[in-house]
């Protein structure tokens, strides 16, 4: 079972010994700097190269990206509506009436 | 320069999409309504002035914003809420992360669409203050650039950024007050500790 470590929480525990790899960290915190502009697709080529391919190796990143992408999704799914007949119909009529 | 005559033909399959925003917008129908159809109207008056070939609906959504901001805002205008305070980056995953994590043989994007009900979502983001309601419609909903999104509400990219931040910092915000008052997460969910896992099954 994956066990989720603190890694993307900062000073998540000032007593915690020191990370192992602190590169790791710090690739860490430049990945989540760009956490909406990776997931909005706003990166240049380059940018998002380095991103992916830290994602491709840190499962805690990985897994904060994908929630944070998945929920952007449920954002746009579900705030839809359907415009009522009798407004498109207005709104047609309208047009009409303006030639 | 747009044809008149060519309006209706290329406008009027947007409508469903600027009806769910200007309901965001405006929070009830019958202004939504009256919003969608001024925007209509207007855009319908002035598509001469519209290039051709360029972006319809980013022009129809400059419109439909500013109408909204210039007409139904002044009625009941608020304050700016500029210093809206600050949410932490992840704030929803590192309190329901680790529920997706510890669900098995489920697909986690099917949780996490199932987590929240249309309701919920909608008066999430109707809550918002205003300027950062719009820009997370935009850029969420309606999957605008953020060099789109600079241009139809007039503001520089930089501070799309910083609304878009912490409009869905904040929006996160509110989807968590409603898991938690479903049951979906505890209270004393501890926030210096990892996304939580689900308890230990019991026999």
């Amino acid at each position: 079972m994956r066990t989720p470590t603190s890694t993307l929480l900062p000073a998540a525990n000032p007593n915690a010994p020191a990370d192992p790899d602190d590169s790791t960290m710090d690739d860490c915190t430049d990945a989540l700097h760009e956490l909406y502009t990776y997931i909005d697709g706003e990166l240049t080529d380059g940018k998002r190269a380095v991103i992916t391919e830290h994602l491709n190796a840190c499962g805690e990143c990985f897994e904060a990206f994908d929630f944070q992408a998945e929920l952007r999704q449920v954002v746009a799914h579900k705030c839809r509506d359907e415009v009522p007949d009798a407004l498109k119909a207005r709104i047609g009529q309208l047009l009409e009436d303006e030639v | 320069m747009a044809d008149q005559a060519t309006f209706a033909e290329a406008a009027m399959p947007m409508m469903d999409s600027l009806y769910s925003a200007a309901m965001r917008m405006t929070r009830n129908p019958a202004d939504a309504e009256d919003l969608v159809q001024e925007t209509y109207l207007k855009a319908y008056r002035g598509y001469g002035g519209f290039e051709e070939g360029t972006n319809l609906k980013a022009w129809l959504y400059r419109i439909l914003t500013n109408t909204y901001i210039n007409t139904y805002r002044a009625k009941k205008r608020r304050p700016d809420e500029t210093d809206l305070d600050e949410v932490e980056d992840l704030y929803l995953y590192r309190r329901l992360g680790g529920l997706e994590a510890a669900q098995v043989g489920r697909s986690a994007e099917d949780e996490l669409m199932d987590w929240f009900t249309e309701d919920e979502v909608k008066t999430a983001v109707e809550d918002l203050p205003e300027q950062f309601r719009v820009a997370v419609l935009l850029a969420d909903v309606e999957g605008f650039a953020y060099k789109e999104i600079a241009e139809i509400l007039d503001i520089p990219i930089g501070t799309v950024m910083s609304r878009l931040h912490r409009g869905r910092s904040r929006l996160q915000r509110s989807l968590y007050e409603f898991a938690l008052s479903r049951g979906l997460a505890d209270e004393d969910t501890d926030l210096d500790a990892p996304p939580r896992r689900q308890p230990e099954r019991t026999r």
